[in-house]
Parts: structure tokens; C-alpha cells; sequence
């Protein structure tokens, strides 16, 4: 057992260090929590994502207080209460509408960060990992929430996803009606994604920050040269005063200091939207109420879904389910399709630069894509090829990456 | 910082072509593009989209129309002839063959007046929607003003009475009462077909008026084969393009359509604009009162982060 100081007062900052070991606690977190000096803005992602989870968390308590689940109250409760009689109501609800756009804009951002700075590779597998767990969890969060208005795109939406359940040709839909609860969306359907939006989910999420947070301790975040250094080593320089010559700066507050600079451009960028465009995150078509006998001319998800949408439209129905399901999980295999030993930004490496570029645009070109009407065939053509271009280059990768010359 | 600056570039530049490609593009590419015609009405588009068979009656009907419009109208004498328009445009008018023919209060002011003549003329005709009437005009709710008001000159003399008598400016409430409100409920503004729905101190009566609302909206129904649309929402519903070039000319966005051309003005459809997006969009003025406060804000909180990080990064290069 410890040593515990008798004298110390109760809640003084002695008898607390003794029980919660704050001074340790905060220097592992904090003030000892070594970052590269080496690193530009887009370093910053993390932080903001958790700020733009907040606001969404914050937003989202604001909005639950006078959404109701009921497939006959809950358009209205969006549309008329919170939008008419609540005060700041419609400021609430463009928050968390914006929010969750951009929260993905931002999550993007931060993926082919990692991607291009090979931050997912030596010892950093876990935080790419337990990243792309919070993007699939943060998919399905966005998904449910979008059902809650219980407008038209929310209930077509909701019928095409869940169709996806049945498995193609393997015609499951005793699968579909169980997630469903129903044949079609219904009230059942509604509640359940209603609990799954405002509980169970944003749990995970939490779980799954903290979780992604504490990958990042150890492995140290990478830099923008993929430089290779003796942290400790760095950090006794830097706490001997050698500032200048030492490689890290601690977390608190030096690069914090940074990330709340960019948070305040970004936030800038975000209440220019929530205040006078926020049209692009709340689809026209889901104004018009949830209609079961009247199905929208075009069916497609937010923008940040499109991609994959894309992946699964031009194929034919198995095929196209297999394509999608793949495209889901491929990023998650980044990691171990990556044979290159090198850690570093990909304009050092060779084809692996080209390849960054390819899938980047590939997945801009699936996305313009995917919200445009498949009856169009040129359109449909260049989804077509560029969705299989996406399989391509990664089945691409470990032979690229294999033959990259070692830095 | 130049790296800096050269990378917020390239994420700047992508983030652009990103919002271009699933917002502008995307929409130009998914609606039909439908021209406007300024909400003046000479049956160009008519003529145009008319099948070989209805051509000709078409095309003489408008030329007919811009016959009527060049009289001088006689805005006395067309008071004595809307003496007979009274007869069923009258406050608490019942049903009539599908809707409560409107109020013609604010005609004069809200509609076209090419359009009222073309109306008086032959209403299937002017409100575009005849291919619901094969058999002739007469089974047109408004059908039986064939019998009561033919000759040119009694048009043109109506119409001048509505343009000097009726013209006062409508409020944005009754522009929308008197062009839309017959079909078209608005639950948020606790409109329905009969009107504004009145606070009842008994259940019995509230019930007994939605009940009412109920045999109104059926009648309705059955006349346009569905209950349009609750208009609560419309405003967010529809771009801005879609609702003047549909108000314009039902048929041109939305063919066959049983939604009759009302022939709005430009200042009558402003109006009917205006309270839609009242309803629909209610928290536009408090948008733009709060939206600077909260910018300054974030602007002033950047400054000053930016000048928190430059003290604490200056000596470490």
C-alpha cells in the first residue's frame, strides 16, 4: 500500500495527488505528452473532430428534448416545434444538421492525412484501425440520424439501406423485416434507430474516441517527414530549455495552442454555413413528409455516402453488393496492403504518390457520380469505370508497394 | 507557413470541387431545366406542348385572347357584369364541383390580366389543365361562365373592373388565401381548405369542424385525384426555380399534373412567395440578426488564439 500522508487536508492538492496521482495523470496526458515540432495544420484534425463531436453531442441533447419517435409527430416536432416554437430551436437543429456534414468533411480530411503521411504504418496500425472503427461507427450514427425527420429521403433512404440486408439473390428478407421490425419502415423501424441514434451509438463513439486516443500514446503521432526519432531523448532536450534543438513540444499547451487557432478558422468556416448556407446538409427532398406510396424520382444518400453508393450502383445486384460490402471494410486493410517499409509522405515515394492521387480523385469522381440520375449513360459509364479503377488500385497496392525503393 | 498556406490550398482547392460537384453540378444535372416567362401569360408554352390535336383550337384561342386584351375596357359596365362572377365568388361560397370558388378581392392586383380574360373565356383553357376535359369546358368547376359571359367586349369590361376595382395591394396572408388556399392546407399556419381553423373551448365542436375539413378535403380530392400537397414545408422543399416556373406554368415541370395555372403576377406570386417562406422558414430574420454576432465572435476568438499560439511557438525555431 501507498504511502498516505495523515496530515494532508481532505480535497487539498497533496491528499488528492495521493489518491488520483494528478501530477502524473497530467503529465502523461498533458504537459509531458510529447508531440513532433515537425507538423502542419492538418495535424489539428483530431482536435477539431472531437470539438465538432461535442457541438454535435451538445446540439443533439438540445434537439432530443422536444424531437418525438412517432412515424405521425416526428416530422412535425423537427419542422414545426423546434423550427417555430422553441426558442434558438432552428439554431440548434442547423448545428447538428451542418455539423454532421462537416463532421465527415473533417473525417475525410484526416484519413487521406494519414494516408498520405503514411501514419498508419511501424507501430501506428492500431490508431488507423481503431480510426476507421470510429468512421464506420460515426457512418452508422449519421445514417440513423438522418432517419429521425421522417421526411421523404429519410424513409426512402431507410427502405433502400435495409433492402441491402437481403443479400442479393439470397433474398434474405426474413432479415430485412427483422431489422426492420416491420415489412416496411414503420414505427418500429423509427424507434429503434431513434435509440440506436441517441443512445446506444453515441456511446460507442465515445468509447471508441477514448479508445482511438489511447492507440495514439504510445506510438507517438507521426510527422510530416515520417522521421524516426528517440522521443525521450527529444523530450530531455526540450525539458532542459534546448527548445530550439529538441524535435517535440508538449501537448499542453504548445500544441494545443495550435489546434485552438485552426479550431477558430474552421469554426469561422462552420457558423458561416449553419448561419447562411445550410442548405447543402439538409436535402431539399426531406422536406416533403415520409410518403410510403409516393417514391422520390432520385434516391441518394448525404454526400458523404456517395461513394460507396457509387461502388454498389453500376454492378449488377450480387455483384454490386459484393463490390459495396468490400469497399466498406478495404481502407481498414490499408495497413497490411502496404508492404513498403517506409514510413513517409507520399511525394518521397514514388508510385505510392501516384496511387494517393488516383484514389483520391477516384473517390471525388465517384461521389460527383453517385448523386446524379443512373439513367444518364455517359454518367453512368464514368461511375462505371470508376468504380472499377477503386478495386484496381488496390489491388495494386501490395504489388506497388512491395517493388518501392527503401528510403 | 508558406508550406502551410500551400497545403490549406490544396485542401481548400479539393474541399471546393467537392461541394461544386455534389451541390451545383449535381442539381443542374438532376432537374429539368424549365424557363421562366416573367408570370405573363400569351399560351407560347401552350402552343409549343400542344399535342397536333389541340393545336389549332390553342393557337386560336391565345390569338383571341390578345384580341380581347387590346379593347378598351369599360371598368362601369364590368361592374354590373361581375354582378353575375358574385353570384358564386362570394364570402362563405360553398363546394362548387370541387373547390370553393375563391374571393376575388385582391384579383386585380394578383393575376395577370391577359390571364383573367383567358379565364373568363375558357377556364380549362387559361389554367392549362383542358386535357382534363375532353368533352368541352362546361364540366370545369368554372365551366358554366361559358353561358353567362361571352362577348369581348364584356371580358375586357370584367377584367378593367378587377384591374381599377379590385387592385388593392393583398397582404402576403391573403395573396396565399385567395390563389392557393381552396386546395391546399397549411398545417404550420393552421390553414385548411375552409380557412383558418378557429379556436373551438369544446371538443365536440373541434371535432365537429374537423370533420367539415374532411368533407372539404374529400370533395377536393375527388376533383384533382389527390389531395395536394400541405404547403407548410413547400419552401424548403422546392428550389426557388422550381416554385416561379411551376406557379408559372404548372405543366412545364410537372406534365399532366391536375394543378390548374393561377395566373399570378409577378408582384401576386412575390406575395404568395413571401408567406411561404414565412411558414416554411420562419427563422430567416433571427438568422440574420444572430449570424454576424456569433462570426465577430469566432473572428475576435481566432485573432486571439492565433496570437496565443505565435507566443508560445516564437522560440521554438
Amino acid at each position: 500500500m501507498a504511502h498516505f500522508d495523515e496530515n494532508a487536508k481532505p480535497f487539498s492538492a497533496k491528499w488528492l495527488d495521493e489518491r488520483l496521482a494528478l501530477t502524473t495523470v497530467s503529465k502523461v496526458l498533458a504537459f509531458e505528452y510529447w508531440i513532433p515540432k515537425n507538423i502542419n495544420f492538418l495535424w489539428a484534425m483530431g482536435m477539431i473532430l472531437a470539438a465538432t463531436f461535442g457541438i454535435l453531442l451538445v446540439s443533439g441533447i438540445f434537439l432530443l428534448m422536444y424531437y418525438q419517435p412517432g412515424v405521425d409527430t416526428a416530422f412535425d416536432s423537427v419542422n414545426y416545434t423546434i423550427m417555430t416554437e422553441v426558442g434558438y430551436g432552428w439554431l440548434w437543429r442547423h448545428i447538428h444538421g451542418v455539423g454532421a456534414s462537416l463532421v465527415f468533411l473533417i473525417i475525410y480530411i484526416h484519413m487521406f492525412t494519414g494516408i498520405y503521411y503514411g501514419s498508419y504504418k511501424r507501430g501506428r496500425e492500431m490508431i488507423w484501425l481503431s480510426g476507421m472503427l470510429l468512421f464506420v461507427l460515426f457512418s452508422a450514427e449519421a445514417f440513423s440520424g438522418y432517419m429521425l425527420p421522417w421526411g421523404q429521403m429519410s424513409y426512402w433512404a431507410g427502405m433502400v439501406i435495409t433492402n441491402l440486408f437481403s443479400g442479393g439473390s439470397l433474398e434474405a428478407y426474413g432479415l430485412v423485416e427483422w431489422i426492420r421490425g416491420d415489412y416496411v419502415p414503420g414505427q418500429a423501424f423509427l424507434t429503434r434507430f431513434f435509440m440506436l441514434h441517441v443512445f446506444l451509438l453515441p456511446l460507442v463513439i465515445i468509447g471508441g474516441i477514448v479508445f482511438h486516443f489511447a492507440t495514439l500514446r504510445l506510438p507517438h503521432v507521426n510527422n510530416q517527414d515520417g522521421e524516426d526519432f528517440d522521443f525521450e531523448e527529444a523530450a530531455e532536450l526540450y525539458k532542459a530549455g534546448k527548445v530550439k534543438e529538441s524535435k517535440v513540444i508538449p501537448f499542453q499547451p504548445v500544441f494545443l495552442s495550435k489546434d485552438v487557432f485552426v479550431m477558430g478558422v474552421y469554426f469561422i468556416l462552420f457558423f458561416y454555413l449553419v448561419f447562411y448556407n445550410f442548405d447543402f446538409a439538409m436535402d431539399p427532398v426531406n422536406f416533403d413528409p415520409a410518403n410510403g406510396l409516393s417514391t422520390p424520382a432520385h434516391i441518394y444518400p448525404e454526400w458523404y455516402f456517395l461513394w460507396s453508393y457509387e461502388i454498389l450502383r453500376p454492378f449488377s445486384k450480387d455483384l454490386g453488393l459484393i463490390a459495396f460490402g468490400i469497399a466498406q471494410v478495404i481502407f481498414l486493410a490499408l495497413p497490411f496492403l502496404d508492404r513498403s517499409p517506409n514510413v513517409a509522405p507520399a511525394n518521397k515515394r514514388g508510385l505510392f504518390h501516384i496511387w494517393f492521387w488516383l484514389m483520391l480523385i477516384d473517390v471525388l469522381v465517384l461521389t460527383f457520380m453517385g448523386k446524379l440520375p443512373p439513367t444518364d449513360a455517359t454518367f453512368a459509364f464514368i461511375g462505371l469505370v470508376a468504380a472499377v479503377l477503386f478495386f484496381v488500385l488496390w489491388i495494386a497496392l501490395p504489388f506497388i508497394t512491395k517493388i518501392e525503393k527503401k528510403l | 507557413m508558406n508550406k502551410e498556406l500551400k497545403i490549406f490550398g490544396v485542401v481548400a482547392f479539393f474541399t471546393l470541387l467537392l461541394y461544386w460537384g455534389v451541390e451545383p453540378f449535381a442539381h443542374s444535372q438532376m432537374h429539368k431545366h424549365v424557363e421562366g416567362h416573367g408570370f405573363t401569360y400569351d399560351g407560347t408554352a401552350d402552343i409549343a406542348a400542344a399535342t397536333k390535336e389541340t393545336k389549332e383550337a390553342k393557337t386560336a384561342f391565345w390569338a383571341d385572347v390578345k384580341k380581347i386584351s387590346a379593347l378598351e375596357g369599360d371598368a362601369v359596365a364590368g361592374e354590373a357584369t361581375f354582378g353575375m362572377c358574385m353570384g358564386c365568388h362570394m364570402d362563405g361560397a360553398a363546394n362548387m364541383g370541387g373547390v370553393i370558388p375563391p374571393s376575388l378581392d385582391h384579383a386585380g392586383a394578383l393575376y395577370d390580366k391577359n390571364y383573367l380574360i383567358a379565364l373568363i373565356k375558357d377556364p380549362a383553357m387559361a389554367s392549362n389543365v383542358d386535357h382534363k376535359y375532353p368533352n368541352g369546358t362546361m364540366t370545369h368547376p368554372m365551366g358554366s361562365i361559358s353561358a353567362m359571359v361571352t362577348n369581348p367586349q364584356d371580358i375586357a369590361n370584367v377584367v378593367a373592373y378587377l384591374k381599377a376595382k379590385k387592385s388593392a395591394e393583398p397582404t402576403a396572408k391573403e395573396a396565399f388565401t385567395e390563389a392557393c388556399s381552396r386546395c391546399h392546407a397549411m398545417r404550420y399556419a393552421k390553414t385548411t381548405q375552409l380557412g383558418d381553423t378557429p379556436a373551438f373551448k369544446y371538443e365536440k365542436d373541434a371535432l365537429a369542424h374537423k370533420i367539415k375539413v374532411i368533407e372539404e378535403q374529400d370533395a377536393v380530392k375527388a376533383y384533382m385525384g389527390k389531395l395536394p400537397p400541405d404547403l407548410s414545408m413547400i419552401a424548403r422543399a422546392r428550389s426557388h426555380h422550381f416554385m416561379e416556373t411551376f406557379v408559372e406554368n404548372p405543366q412545364a415541370q410537372l406534365a399532366g399534373t391536375s394543378m390548374p395555372r393561377v395566373g399570378l403576377n409577378e408582384a401576386g406570386y412575390e406575395k404568395v412567395a413571401e408567406y411561404l417562406s414565412d411558414i416554411g422558414d420562419p427563422s430567416k430574420p433571427a438568422r440574420a440578426i444572430v449570424g454576424p454576432w456569433v462570426i465577430g465572435f469566432f473572428v475576435l476568438f481566432t485573432i486571439l488564439a492565433y496570437l496565443w499560439k505565435s507566443s508560445l511557438w516564437r522560440d521554438l525555431h
